[in-house]
């Protein structure tokens, strides 16, 4: 007969918020107080708030139009008027970088909602009403999951074709059954809960008590893995415009900078290929420290 | 344990047994089916509930005891309708509400409603508990928000919490708050039977003394119907005017509190009360301790389920289900040998 049993800690992430000081201060004083605890996070934060922030102010960092071509200076050493050179048509990579941050979290960000909201609610129907429809999407989240996320992307952009949509969507499809996954679970342990059996118990419909009483319980988990699934989408939207299915000619997409440089310039423009792979790597090594930060704060479990 | 803590009192409310009862149930059963493999194939039942029959005046409240594992618990919920009932009938102020549909049963939900053992998992972290007390008004469509709102507040004064922690969430609250705003909940929609399931099991000793006290209280301002399902006994002898014992799905023995601890008549009540600790070392008791466990609810022994344990029984108990009888008026008991 213990007063919580590990169900009731487990959806209990306001108490544990509570607990580590989350609203003590109020919300700026809560998030300095984490930085603190989790330096690392912090610096995930400041990285992906500095993308966010370049995304946004592109048009006054860039010191060029990331579309004009320029003959006169292909293949420019970095210094000088091209602050990280220019390629082979003349466009200037730091203004093509800027506004590459732009393409990379519209993609990121926009998939990433798109499959949570879809997966979180495949989770919660699948987990709240059980039966065939369980049966069923888990049966095709199995097949989904059983594919990896490149793969994945890569049929589906094939399919649908090279935009900025098309992209998103193609991202957000295996986003879906890995949501779908953790609500599910949750969800199932949350529908046999005292608290759904008293609001039951009141007369509720089945609908009610799924959105306002189990859903909210479910999504502390959707945030930290929507956090994770933010740099894998990044990283997937880079790999299809370097494979060619990602966003079209001429807007500039990091992936795609990558691979029209990397075959031929590699050696003779070194610069054409390590900027936009920096660029990747920074923002997929913010958005992870940050995914981790947040899934420690949120749990009590993973706390040392 | 806690009879000690508790001040005398007797129940109050002046149960009403000749009108028409709030609650009637007869031979409520509900088996679980135990299902196996990837087929799924029922291979067996969970007798939890096996026949089961009582009635509840108004004002009245009716314990009910028995061993964790008795079914006890699903009694109360069936009788909510939280689980389906195999078969049987239960009456809520004279309706049959055995195999009403979900929206039929709506309405019949103002009538009754349920408190749980568990302070913490009863209560949903994420909502203010002003919106936890307050929501059943709204979902059935009761009053203006601003009459809500004032109902919300009253409640809270009433047990014991001030209007002002209505927004405040559960876990600001300790054990006993929250079964203080459990209560409020039950209460909202003033209904006339609140089944009580173990409501005090979870907390401190102090603590369950006053929620009982608060119980007695509310039940003697509304004249409410208690059915309190607990472990207890020094509990559930404080509060109930008569008392139902239950042994593995079936009611053993029910009479009322003085009748059942003065003069019990069924072997298994004989055991509990002799379990139950008496807060005086030097006091020379003889103990009529139990041998063995449980018989397991999917495969109950035939004839009487006590007589694996049973100091008394015979041959006829193996064989034959006792049948209730009354051994005086209001005094139930299913054991052959009385």
């Amino acid at each position: 007969m213990s007063y919580a049993g590990p169900q009731a800690q487990a959806v209990d992430h306001g108490a544990e918020l509570a607990r580590a000081g989350a609203h003590v201060q109020g919300w700026g004083g809560s998030v300095l107080y984490q930085a603190r605890r989790h330096p690392l996070g912090a610096l995930g934060l400041l990285i992906v708030a500095a993308f966010v922030l370049v995304a946004l102010f592109a048009p006054f960092i860039a010191t060029h139009d990331p579309l004009a071509t320029n003959a006169a200076s292909s293949l420019a050493r970095p210094g000088g008027e091209h602050l990280l050179g220019a390629d082979f048509m003349g466009r200037d990579m730091w203004s093509r970088i800027i506004y590459g941050a732009r393409i990379s979290l519209i993609v990121g960000i926009a998939s990433t909602l798109l499959g949570c909201l879809l997966g979180v609610a495949v989770g919660l129907i699948s987990g709240f009403w059980g039966g065939w429809v369980d049966l069923v999407t888990q049966r095709v989240n199995d097949v989904l999951q059983a594919l990896p996320l490149l793969v994945l992307a890569l049929v589906m952009a094939a399919a649908l074709g090279p935009s900025l949509q098309n992209v998103i969507i193609a991202i957000s499809i295996p986003v879906i059954p890995n949501v779908a996954r953790v609500i599910r679970s949750n969800t199932l342990a949350l529908r046999e809960m005292p608290f759904v059996e008293a609001a039951r118990a009141q007369g509720m419909s089945e609908l009610r008590i799924a959105v306002l009483h189990v859903l909210p319980n479910t999504l502390a988990p959707v945030i930290v893995l929507a956090t994770a699934q933010l740099g894998s989408a990044i990283l997937t939207e880079a790999s299809l415009s370097f494979l060619g299915l990602g966003i079209p000619e001429p807007y500039p997409s990091w992936g795609r900078m990558l691979s029209e440089s990397a075959a031929e310039y590699v050696r003779t423009a070194p610069w054409l290929v390590i900027f936009p792979g920096l660029a990747i790597s920074l923002v997929i090594f913010g958005t992870n420290l940050l995914g981790d930060a947040i899934r420690d704060i949120l749990d009590p479990r993973e706390r040392s | 344990m806690s009879g000690s803590l508790l001040q005398e009192r007797r129940p109050g409310g002046g149960a009403n047994l000749a009108a028409e009862p709030v609650l009637e149930v007869k031979e409520l059963k509900k088996h679980f089916p135990v299902r196996k493999g990837i087929l799924r194939r029922t291979v067996g039942h969970v007798y939890a509930v096996d026949g089961v029959s009582f009635s509840i005046a108004q004002g009245e409240t009716l314990g009910l005891v028995g061993e964790s594992g008795c079914g006890k618990s699903t009694v109360g919920r069936a009788v909510m309708r939280l689980v389906e009932p195999t078969s049987g009938r239960i009456r809520l102020n004279g309706h049959d509400i055995t195999r009403l549909s979900k929206a039929e049963m709506r309405p019949h939900r103002r009538e009754m409603q349920i408190i749980f053992q568990d302070p913490y998992s009863s209560l949903n972290p994420r909502m203010p508990v002003g919106r936890i007390v307050g929501e059943p008004l709204y979902v059935h469509g009761i009053g203006t928000a601003k009459e809500r709102e004032e109902r919300v507040a009253a409640l809270f004064e009433r047990v014991g919490l001030r209007a002002a922690q209505m927004k405040n969430y559960p876990h600001e609250f300790s054990g006993g708050q929250r079964q203080r705003i459990g209560i409020a909940r039950a209460l909202t929609l003033d209904p006339k039977l609140i089944i009580g399931d173990e409501p005090v099991s979870a907390l401190d000793v102090s603590i369950q003394a006053q929620v009982i006290n608060l119980l007695m209280d509310l039940q003697q301002e509304k004249r409410l119907s208690y059915l309190f399902i607990a472990h207890d006994l020094a509990v559930v002898k404080h509060i109930s005017h008569r008392i139902a014992v239950m042994y593995l799905g079936r009611i053993v023995e029910l009479a009322d509190t003085r009748t059942l601890f003065t003069d019990p008549q069924h072997p298994y009540t004989e055991a509990l009360l002799a379990a139950v600790p008496v807060p005086n070392p030097r006091q020379k008791r003889k103990r009529r301790i139990l041998q063995g466990d449980v018989p397991s609810p999917i495969r109950p022994p035939p004839g009487c389920h006590f007589h694996t344990r049973c100091p008394y029984a015979e041959e006829r108990c193996r064989r034959e289900v006792p049948v209730a009888k009354e051994v005086a008026p209001g005094h139930v008991v299913a054991c052959h040998l009385r």
